[in-house]
């Protein structure tokens, strides 16, 4: 009898313990203050400020001299600012459909297991490993018109100039985006194209459906998560791209290839209108903060517990 | 398990093989070839003699030192990144303050801010702090954009880690300290591992806050020193392109002892 109350008495005591325990063991919010103020110091402090400077005028050097409206009145009527928004929207359109279907295609056929595959696949990453502004400076020096690949294969290029043309430009920025980026979203649709159940391919099989209708009616539904997360990916990349246009194309010819955040960086730091660049910048985060918000309800990603999904 | 190869993938493999692999034979043999072999004789064929002294001129224009930089520039994104991140990530997974779901979300909202859209302002208030030139002026803002996607990805490492666990450690009346250096932080290593190498990348290859916050020689890092190598000395390809290369290089001894954890942390580049 006396062994029984004994037991229970510490059982109780346990619980107890566990219940106060819980309790005990749960981090604060001091825990969450470092990151969170360095955060805001940051990244949150100069995003409020770009909306304030935006209605200032200032030149880089002294203090910024209050405008009001006068860097949006600028803004609405400027022919530039409306073109480089064409611009970065065109060139994120192309990315998606140049990007996408050779990231599917390669993605897919690269989830295979076969041993010459890998050989193959650790060659196409090789693009992954080079910054931005490096793969900028080898493509520039390879399309040289006097002494890169263009120079050796006039049949192909004509006289070589690619960047002296607006379709030219454009057709380089694409393409080397391209190149630098398809590797990642092969990646990505490898990973999407490994979860998809084999039990699928299986049923398809024996009911005859060909390696074709297999890809058609199994492999690309069961990817639909894995495209939305790549073309989000791709969206927010091609608005924000920065480093290529610098240096292969300076925006040009003329104001050619001008997008939005080039443009912002040359109102500010080439031209000195830091006031006129935050307005440029603001608009820039506004269609971001859009963007990411419309793709995020698309994706229900809020909602997502575990990043090891889609991988 | 599919009976017939997929020859329009593997056409297409071989053709994107082609893309990535020429641009790499003509990187790899102008770096080992004078420019005067490079101009006369095209990018195409292949070098007579060979040479390394386009890697000897690097280092004579300060690439030893643009290297130096970048090294130090990572390390200390690095150390800020473990020191904030983890204490964040728990919290963010296992406090019940009311105001964590805000923070999170803070933090959430940063994913989108693109670093391009705060370039003004940061250069005033690098400016105004007196780190315009100094490389802590690289660092803060490199560190900051960062944290997003690191405390996404470290929380979805934080949660794999079952309760049960965490149970077992209150029974014993740990803290929260305790709780966090001998549960938590073991059993998230893959979770670090992979924000270590997303957030080494970002400042490995960062080059748009070197390029607004930094003017000297003595600051810059080797992004910026590529794009000072290509305006002012564009026509040296195989000088160039062997800077290119080594610039690399880093990330190349990663991809190759550690593939899977830089994988991973590229996935990182979309906050996955």
């Amino acid at each position: 009898m006396t062994s029984l109350t004994a037991t229970l008495a510490a059982a109780v005591e346990r619980r107890r313990a566990v219940r106060s325990g819980v309790g005990a063991t749960r981090p604060g919010l001091a825990w969450a203050v470092p990151a969170t103020l360095f955060f805001t110091l940051f990244a949150i402090v100069p995003l409020v400020l770009v909306a304030v400077l935006s209605f200032t005028g200032w030149n880089g050097i002294g203090s910024p001299q209050w405008t009001g409206l006068a860097n949006w009145t600028a803004l609405w009527h400027d022919p530039v600012m409306l073109k480089s928004l064409w611009l970065s929207a065109l060139l994120t359109t192309l990315g998606v459909v140049v990007q996408t279907p050779i990231s599917i295609l390669l993605g897919v056929w690269a989830a295979g297991h076969q041993r010459n595959r890998a050989v193959l696949l650790a060659i196409y990453f090789v693009p992954l490993l080079l910054s931005a502004t490096a793969v900028s400076v080898l493509w520039r020096a390879l399309l040289d018109p006097n002494f890169g690949i263009p120079s050796e294969a006039g049949w192909l290029f004509g006289d070589g100039n690619l960047l002296g043309t607006q379709s030219g430009s454009i057709g380089v920025l694409a393409f080397v985006g391209a190149w630098q980026w398809t590797p990642l979203h092969t990646l990505i649709y490898q990973g999407g194209a490994r979860a998809v159940p084999q039990v699928l391919y299986q049923a398809a099989a024996i009911d005859g459906a060909g390696t074709v209708r297999q890809f058609f009616h199994i492999t690309l539904p069961q990817l639909r998560n894995t495209i939305i997360t790549s073309m989000v990916l791709m969206v927010v990349g091609g608005l924000t791209t920065f480093d290529t246009v610098l240096i292969l194309t300076q925006g040009g010819p003329g104001t050619d290839t001008t997008i939005s955040a080039y443009y912002m960086y040359q109102q500010g730091f080439l031209s000195f209108d830091f006031g006129g660049a935050s307005a440029i910048a603001l608009v820039l985060v506004v269609i971001a903060t859009l963007v990411s918000l419309v793709m995020v309800r698309l994706t229900g990603y809020d909602k997502m517990n575990s990043t090891a999904e889609g991988l | 398990m599919r009976h017939r190869p997929n020859y329009l993938a593997g056409f297409g493999s071989l053709i994107w093989l082609f893309l990535v692999g020429l641009p790499l034979y003509v990187m790899l043999t102008a770096t080992l070839r004078t420019q005067s072999d490079y101009s006369t004789s095209g990018p195409l064929s292949f070098p007579t003699h060979l040479t390394l002294q386009n890697y000897l001129d690097d280092f004579s224009n300060g690439f030893g030192r643009d290297f130096l930089n970048t090294i130090v520039v990572t390390l200390s994104v690095v150390a800020i990144v473990l020191l904030v991140v983890p204490p964040l990530a728990y919290a963010i997974v296992r406090s019940r303050h009311r105001t964590m779901s805000t923070v999170f979300r803070i933090f959430l909202l940063g994913l989108a801010i693109p670093a391009q859209a705060v370039i003004v302002p940061m250069f005033y208030v690098i400016s105004k702090a007196g780190l315009y030139d100094n490389l802590l002026g690289i660092i803060l803002p490199t560190a900051a954009f960062c944290l997003p996607i690191c405390t996404l990805i470290l929380t979805g490492a934080m949660r794999d880690i079952t309760p049960d666990l965490y149970e077992a450690m209150a029974v014993d009346g740990a803290s929260p300290a305790r709780v966090f250096r001998q549960l938590v932080v073991p059993l998230s290593k893959g979770g670090l591992s992979t924000i270590v190498v997303f957030a080494a990348l970002q400042a490995w290859n960062g080059f748009l806050f070197p390029l607004v916050l930094t003017q000297s020689d003595s600051t810059r890092v080797i992004t910026l020193g590529l794009f000072n190598f290509q305006t002012e000395h564009g026509v040296d390809v195989p000088a160039l392109l062997s800077a290119v290369l080594l610039s690399m290089l880093p990330i190349l001894v990663v991809y190759l002892f550690a593939r899977r954890a830089l994988v991973r942390g590229l996935m990182g580049v979309g906050g996955k």
